[in-house]
């Protein structure tokens, strides 16, 4: 099969490998009809996640055809399904109280060491994302093997198109649980650093969860527009000075809740991210923590900060002081994605919530290496893409 | 749990965590029994939550012949009556070692415990327990193995080889006993039976 091999920093490229096969009993083998780049894989393409191994097929958004399945599967062969993104047993603990990222088995024996030293926990599995979150194959590529098969795709109606439903292998469910986590009450001021997917749906779901206003915080003119569709006010770092502009746009309240959907990789020229980007190419740290050192000093007192943005090591000056002194909230964690998958599958078919809008190229999965180029170079055009496999290559100018 | 500290300890946790490794190995020799041969000082501790009943796991245990399933350097276990069984484990350098285990001691549903007869090529004792675990999270699995790592002549490199390995390849196993009685499988990152056989993950 065709599939997109990661061989390095910035190096990517679609490589004809073997296919996948049945190896467990739940296991079931998907033909991707739709795929997408997420903001995550952009890490990997920066070369900041480590255990990454020449030859990695990423991707862990895409959904697609059941074309075979284990014999303890309860999929059908036939049936349209979208795949969590977290590889998750169903079976223990932590999946019984629905923590799915926390599964206690979705991770190989052999790879739980990582995680053990640097988390003290194994994680769950996660596709196409290093050897220290399972080693999956992801499904930037024709096909994909699936395990845990029966707890973990959801299945689709027929005739709903890809794009409406796509996006909940990831991005939806974690732009909603980011505002779940803000635990937001009416009347509720909620401030959103980053318009990216995760940021743009956490805008929405805090406004259907009742918040009275949302403030977006970016640098991409364009992405600021798209939050300013959904309601949100904008705040442009480039232009403004993010604490003091919420504090007035607050009445020097501070907001009532924070959303970190930035995380490690940081933009903007501030003295810290500069030092902290140092440190992380000369291997000293990895994480550039800028977001969420301002989130918690512009929270107001007793205020919650929710962080749904992937931090991986470790981080120097984390404001303790304010943290501890203004008695906030952090909730955090990779995304249950199992237990908010019928909800919003739900308010998808009800068409409470559009995803559509996200998608500003579609290309075909022999182009990913452009759309890597792409997503990674031109942030503000370019929001979301969509890989189809199966097409001809195109030329297009990057 | 008796209510006042062991006179003889500093606290109430597991022996196996303990800072000073060979005074906890010789006071569990006291208690495990030790090998028949050999001065076993090497001391492994390992426990797992397992969402399953203790009797499942107790009886699944007891079969001494399932253990290969998750156990990835046991060639293969030969059941030589009901308390001794022939084990073939792969060792560094693509050698096996082999011993014969006899249950020293067991209580149905609750412990196992074993030493290896004399001969073996690494001598070992050890105990599985299981208990159950607080608010319906299943049964308790703690593993215990004391060992005598080969010595002699190329002594050394292999020694300093072999002294870890039991130790990672205990708590793997453990993982893997996990995922099989709960999940029903081992769980695999490799995508087909090319890879999986390479032990690519």
């Amino acid at each position: 099969m065709r599939a997109l091999a990661w061989h390095g920093k910035h190096d990517v490229r679609v490589d004809t490998v073997d296919d996948p096969e049945i190896l467990n009993p739940r296991d079931a083998i998907i033909k991707i009809t739709s795929t997408a780049i997420c903001g995550s894989d952009l890490h990997l393409y920066d070369g900041y996640i480590p255990t990454m191994q020449s030859g990695d097929i990423l991707g862990h958004e895409f959904m697609g055809e059941v074309v075979e399945i284990g014999s303890k599967s309860t999929l059908k062969k036939g049936q349209r399904v979208v795949v969590p993104f977290t590889i998750s047993c169903g079976s223990c603990y932590h999946c019984g109280k629905h923590q799915y990222s926390a599964c206690d088995n979705g991770l190989p024996a052999d790879n739980q060491d990582i995680a053990m030293s640097l988390y003290g926990q194994p994680m769950s599995g996660l596709f196409g994302y290093s050897h220290m979150t399972g080693g999956y194959s992801g499904g930037q590529a024709e096909y994909v093997r699936v395990p845990f098969s029966d707890v973990g795709p959801i299945v689709v109606p027929d005739g709903v198109p890809d794009e409406k439903v796509l996006f909940l292998s990831d991005i939806l469910p974690t732009g909603w649980m980011a505002a779940e986590n803000a635990q937001i009450e009416p009347g509720d001021t909620v401030a959103v650093w980053g318009c990216g997917p995760v940021g743009l749906f956490a805008v929405q779901s805090a406004f259907l969860m009742g918040a009275e206003r949302v403030i977006a915080i970016d640098h991409f003119p364009r992405r600021l527009e798209l939050a300013k569709k959904f309601g949100a006010e904008t705040i442009n770092f480039e232009e403004t000075s993010t604490y003091e502009a919420l504090m007035e746009m607050t009445g020097g309240i501070g907001p009532d809740a924070c959303i970190d959907s930035v995380g490690l990789e940081a933009h903007g020229f501030f003295i810290d991210n500069v030092i902290d980007q140092i440190k992380a190419s000369t291997f000293l740290g990895t994480d550039r923590p800028h977001s969420i050192r301002q989130a918690i000093l512009a929270c107001r007192k007793g205020g919650r900060v929710s962080m749904p943005a992937v931090y991986g090591g470790f981080v120097d000056k984390f404001p303790l002081g304010a943290f501890m002194q203004k008695g906030l909230t952090l909730k955090t964690g990779q995304t249950h994605v199992q237990h908010y998958m019928p909800g919003l599958l739900n308010a998808i078919m009800e068409e409470k919530i559009d995803t559509t809008f996200l998608i500003s190229h579609t290309l075909p999965l022999e182009n990913a290496p452009d759309g890597y180029r792409m997503f990674h170079d031109k942030q503000n055009e370019v929001t979301k893409v969509v890989l189809k496999p199966g097409l001809e290559r195109v030329e297009i100018d990057v | 749990m008796a209510d006042t500290i062991d006179p003889a300890r500093a606290d109430d946790a597991p022996l196996t965590t303990s800072k000073h490794r060979s005074a906890a190995a010789d006071a569990i020799a006291g208690k495990l029994g030790t090998p028949e041969d050999g001065d076993a000082d090497t001391l492994i501790g390992r426990t797992v939550t397992i969402k399953r009943p203790r009797a499942e796991l107790y009886a699944y245990w007891r079969d001494f012949t399932n253990l290969p399933t998750f156990m990835d350097n046991v060639e293969r276990i030969e059941r030589l009556d009901d308390r001794r069984t022939h084990w073939t484990v792969k060792a560094p350098g693509e050698r096996t070692v082999e011993w014969t285990a006899v249950v020293t001691d067991e209580r149905e549903g609750e412990y196992i415990a074993w030493a290896s007869e004399e001969g073996a090529d690494v001598p070992n004792s050890g105990r599985i327990e299981f208990r159950d675990a607080q608010g319906g999270r299943g049964t308790i699995v703690s593993a215990t193995i004391l060992y005598d790592p080969p010595a002699g002549v190329i002594g050394k490199i292999i020694a300093k080889m072999f002294q870890r390995e039991p130790a990672i390849q205990a708590r793997r196993d453990l993982r893997r006993f996990k995922q099989l009685m709960e999940t029903g499988e081992v769980a695999t990152g490799a995508r087909n039976q090319r890879l999986l056989d390479e032990g690519k993950n």
